[in-house]
């Protein structure tokens, strides 16, 4: 969520008149003409020692090179300018080699010494594809699909890896198979299991016993999901992208060994790559956890149900996993090491944690798992789990049926050859750092999505990202990936909707004085008659005072928070400032209109109950 | 009562998500006690808070006597004549009975009785196409009543006329019946208590009868100016809509007395509107602020069984405002997630966003078909007052999985001519 203050105002500075961006539309033409048009092209200065030796490099390795000195023509400050957008690169020589931006003259050097240069010279030796994307998820199929209606010649490699219980699945990554999908139909699941009660007192009659019956959920869901991979595939043949259910791992440059299933190996080159590998969860290192622990890449189609359940961890998919087992019925414990929901506003995770408590789940705080046993066989079987507290030397067992992993997720960078081609990660997260054009350290290598160093876990982020990717990449376009103000929520029985900063992290950049707190309690319609919670949804935003008020931070915890957050994250982008809000009509009855409304500050301390009209 | 029959829908979505629960049946009167109940403290509510701020209540009906007094009479009988400097009128509106339809007032009920019913309204036939008609047989078939809905001309007028076919045709879906161009002609009392309708189609120029246990006018509604004596304090109203004529400032022709809410004209009937219209009233008189109410791009939504949000112009508007030409239209057929499971039909899960067709597209019209359109519209409709672009509105990333990310992801033009039906990957 983090996000460096300047650099939105860069991005929506107002531009200089119309005539002025048409003729700098032109120039970035021009320069993309030369680039395309020169095996090698530098853009240097008659007087810049660095850029000579770059020269001298190339004339001693008896390469043509296309040179335009910036401080011989009229325009040169605005090519600079313009090279700058284009390459994220502000300083001279700034080097092309076959359409790759090379970088300065370090990065000409190195390239030279790892070989890279000397291959991306004899690109005419043609490769296989234009872009290999290795991971059809997200991010992967978003870029590939992108680039091949821009013409391109394009591979995309999956291959799911069976998680230590057995399981993997179709084409279209976490989010379809093991991630948003599923998880939000098991939510509506439990939703409308509390819709179940909430319809006597509305009038409904229906028979006593109610119960829940897990294979039919997991298997009108799984069809579901089958139905989309198989929507993938066909959406991938009618692009003409070629999908190869194989293993990608680099083996030198711009090439790449395909494994598959049966282990036959083959062998494919391209110009560029794009990685898009995503994340897999992250195990705990005890005892018996491979053995009889399951994560959410196994409860989406776990053929049984899971029963009386463990959830370890108190990130968004534990909660939200914790919370729909709890609404379908079933008896659910999260064990928390810390903080729920890290990362997020903090009121309003412990706000989702009450709302969960109040509704049968049991949170065991500050204890970790050392060791998991199995007592007997079964689906589900019986398994003894030994916690103990991270404060003392106080340790518990309790026996529960199901042991759901959701500590973490972690990158899948270090088995697809990276050091084969020098592509950097971050040693401890196996994160792949990136500019803001998603370019990796090695030129023609990109990567979009979850394995991106501090940047969201998302799928419409990873989408769109690797859409403009594609579209900078092979259309010339010029607009980046806006990772500010991306809104999410999270699908806790009581959904949690935000969008900009939380309250901590807006104190932390802006300083607690400049700062107004908005919020209040309110109680959705539907809710009343149904007799349900009053006082429980909450509302906050968090306004900049001396920049017009402007809302830096939206919160809302509340039905629907989802559909609720999306239209106010627009109205962000288009710089929603709190008298905007005042001034805007609420649409009555709904949950969403407490915005137009709000009137208590934090900092009075008034009492935010709701009382009668 | 929406939520009644929301419900409904989610208790047949229930056993496709692996809920066993054996058939169901609705008790209108326990829901009707429980909506009524949750009224009730409402009403009580209002009460405390006028009392807490020291506003005094009178359940009095009041006309004017001379521009600074007015007269009230109490239910016993008792007048009392009361003055004040400042006087607001916000008396509303109430349904109109077509009193020229022979029975229309002896047999028929309107949307002031429905909610009050203590028994099941029972076969029903809903005559009107304004929203509160449609409102009301949508929850009604959704309760599993049989219910017919009878049209003279156009339903939603006003409304987008497209997104107010789809309306209907989700509604015809569920099982509501439509008789299109008719128009009724008396209603009669049946000897077992049934009411018998007589109509005419205007196309046809056939007579035609049904039967039927509720008659529910939906016809339009009356201003509640009549026995206010305006002319006594020389407020002038508007001949043919009844409704008083106001300034932007909210004052009618007499400087001192101001009009809100139903009973102005020219306003949306629209409760959020009143209540903002009142409050900045309040303001300027106690000198406080000089905000005027802004009437513009007031968002709302319709709550039909598939509910209707929208803010800013329909299509209509916008091509007779800015010409057809300068109109881009953006729009997507979609299908919510949860309807796959549950095997519901998404035909007219649909979504349009008018804006003009000069870069940068500045948006004029969001329209949103679907599952909490209300919740969905009500931020978007923030971004049209803060001038928002297509471009700028495409740049905000979705929330996954929900029906308003694909507002964010609209990218067919209806002059493009493409399928706007959005597929999987």
């Amino acid at each position: 969520m983090s996000s460096p203050p300047g650099r939105r105002a860069r991005l929506s500075s107002p531009g200089t008149g119309r005539s002025s961006s048409e003729a700098r539309e032109e120039l970035r033409r021009r320069l993309l003409g030369l680039i395309e048009s020169n095996r090698v092209m530098i853009f240097s200065k008659s007087y810049c020692p660095h850029s000579a030796r770059v020269k001298e490099l190339f004339s001693s390795l008896g390469v043509e090179c296309n040179i335009l000195e910036l401080d011989r023509v009229d325009d040169g400050a605005n090519v600079q300018e313009v090279l700058s957008e284009i390459t994220n690169q502000k300083t001279v020589p700034n080097i092309f080699v076959n359409k790759v931006h090379m970088g300065g003259c370090d990065q000409t050097f190195q390239a030279h010494q790892s070989g890279l240069l000397q291959k991306l010279l004899q690109e005419d030796a043609a490769y296989d594809y234009d872009l290999i994307v290795i991971g059809g998820g997200s991010g992967g199929l978003a870029c590939a699909q992108e680039a091949a209606i821009l013409g391109k010649k394009v591979m995309v490699l999956d291959f799911v890896v069976p998680s230590p219980q057995g399981m993997s699945w179709g084409l279209g990554g976490t989010c379809v198979n093991v991630g948003c999908v599923p998880k939000k139909l098991m939510h509506q699941a439990a939703l409308l299991g509390q819709a179940l009660s909430d319809a006597r007192k509305f009038g409904w009659e229906y028979s006593q016993q109610v119960r829940h019956n897990w294979e039919t959920m997991t298997e009108a869901i799984q069809n579901y999901i089958g139905s989309l991979n198989w929507g993938c595939r066909l959406s991938l043949r009618e692009k003409a992208v070629a999908y190869v259910n194989s293993y990608g791992e680099f083996v030198e440059h711009h090439k790449i060994k395909a494994t598959n299933r049966k282990g036959q190996e083959t062998y494919y080159t391209a110009a560029k790559f794009v990685l898009a590998t995503g994340e897999r969860p992250r195990y705990l290192g005890i005892q018996g956890d491979k053995e009889y622990c399951i994560t959410s890449d196994d409860l989406f189609s776990l053929p049984y149900c899971p029963g009386k359940t463990l959830v370890v961890g108190a990130s968004y998919v534990g909660l939200e996993c914790a919370g729909f087992l709890a609404g379908i019925g079933l008896d659910v414990t999260v064990m928390v090491r810390s903080v729920l929901l890290r990362g997020f506003d903090q009121e309003m995770a412990e706000k989702v944690g009450s709302y969960m408590e109040q509704h049968g789940v049991k949170f065991l705080r500050k204890f970790v798992p050392v060791m998991v046993q199995q007592l007997e066989k079964g689906s589900p079987g019986k398994l003894k789990v030994v916690a103990k507290s991270t404060e003392g030397p106080e340790a518990i067992e309790e026996v529960y049926n199901t042991v759901l992993l959701a500590i973490g997720r972690d990158s899948c960078t270090r088995k697809i050859g990276l050091e084969k081609i020098g592509v950097k990660i971050n040693e401890k997260s196996g994160k792949i750092p990136v500019n803001d054009v998603e370019q990796t350290n090695v030129p023609y290598v990109y990567a979009v999505g979850d394995i991106l160093e501090g940047k969201l876990e998302l799928t419409p982020v990873a989408i769109q990202a690797g859409k403009l990717l594609a579209r900078r990449l092979f259309a010339g376009h010029l607009e980046k990936c806006d990772y500010v103000n991306v809104p999410t929520t999270v699908f806790a029985p009581l959904e949690y909707g935000c969008c900009g900063l939380s309250e901590e992290k807006a104190i932390e950049v802006y300083k607690k004085e400049n700062l107004e707190v908005y919020h209040t309690l309110f109680w959705p319609l539907e809710w009343t008659v149904a007799g349900r919670d009053n006082n429980t949804c909450y509302a906050k935003i968090i306004c900049h005072k001396f920049n017009n008020y402007r809302v830096i931070g939206f919160h809302v915890l509340g039905p629907n928070a989802g559909e609720i957050t999306q239209g106010f994250a627009a109205a962000m982008k288009c710089g929603l400032t709190k008298q905007l809000l005042d001034d805007t009509i609420g649409i009555h009855p709904t949950c969403g209109e407490v915005f137009t409304t709000l009137e208590i500050t934090k900092s009075s301390g008034l009492d935010i109950t709701q009382k009668g009209c | 009562m929406h939520q009644a029959a929301l419900l409904g829908g989610m208790i047949r979505d229930a056993t496709h998500y692996g809920w066993a629960i054996q058939p169901v049946l609705h008790d209108w009167g326990t829901m009707a006690e429980a909506v009524q109940n949750h009224v009730k403290s409402l009403n009580w509510g209002h009460r405390v808070q006028l009392q807490d701020r020291k506003v005094k209540y009178f359940n009095v009906k009041a006309s004017f006597v001379n521009e600074h007094t007015v007269c009230s009479v109490a239910k016993d009988g008792k007048e009392t004549l009361l003055s004040a400097e400042h006087i607001v009128i916000a008396t509303g509106g109430r349904p109109r009975y077509p009193t020229h339809i022979e029975g229309a007032l002896e047999y028929g009920i309107t949307s002031d009785d429905i909610f009050w019913l203590k028994e099941s309204p029972g076969k029903t036939l809903v005559v009107g196409a304004s929203y509160v008609a449609l409102e009301c047989a949508g929850f009604l078939t959704g309760l599993g009543l049989d219910t017919t809905v009878m049209i003279r001309s156009i339903p939603l007028r006003g409304f987008d006329q497209q997104m107010s076919s789809l309306v209907t045709e989700y509604m015809a879906s569920q099982g509501t019946q439509f008789l299109r161009g008719c128009t009724p002609s008396r209603v009669r009392r049946l000897p077992d208590g049934q009411l018998q309708v007589t109509w005419e189609d205007l196309t046809s120029g056939k007579e035609d009868v049904g039967t039927f246990n509720t008659v529910l006018w939906a016809t339009g509604r009356i201003p509640e100016t009549r026995s206010l004596n305006l002319e006594k304090a020389g407020v002038k109203i508007n001949p043919n809509s009844q409704k008083i004529l106001v300034d932007a400032q909210e004052t009618t022709s007499v400087p001192h007395i101001y009009a809100i809410g139903d009973v102005a004209e020219g306003r949306p009937e629209l409760t959020p509107t009143a209540v903002m219209a009142g409050k900045l009233l309040a303001r300027r008189l106690c000198g406080q602020s000089s905000d005027v109410m802004d009437y513009d791009n007031v968002p709302t939504t319709v709550f039909t069984p598939l509910e209707y949000g929208c803010v800013g112009l329909s299509e209509e508007e916008a091509v007779a405002r800015h010409g057809e030409e300068h109109v881009e239209v953006y729009h997507a057929y979609y299908k919510p997630l949860e309807f796959t499971v549950a095997q519901r039909d998404a035909s007219q899960c649909y979504i349009k966003m008018v804006c003009l067709r000069k870069p940068p597209q500045l948006v004029l019209g969001l329209h949103f078909l679907g599952p909490n359109a209300g919740e969905v519209t009500q931020g978007f409709a923030l971004g049209i007052k803060c001038g928002a672009s297509y471009v700028q509105l495409m740049q905000t990333v979705g929330i996954h999985p929900t029906c308003a990310e694909e507002v964010a992801k609209l990218r067919i033009s209806k002059r493009s001519g493409l399928d706007p039906t959005v597929t999987g990957c």
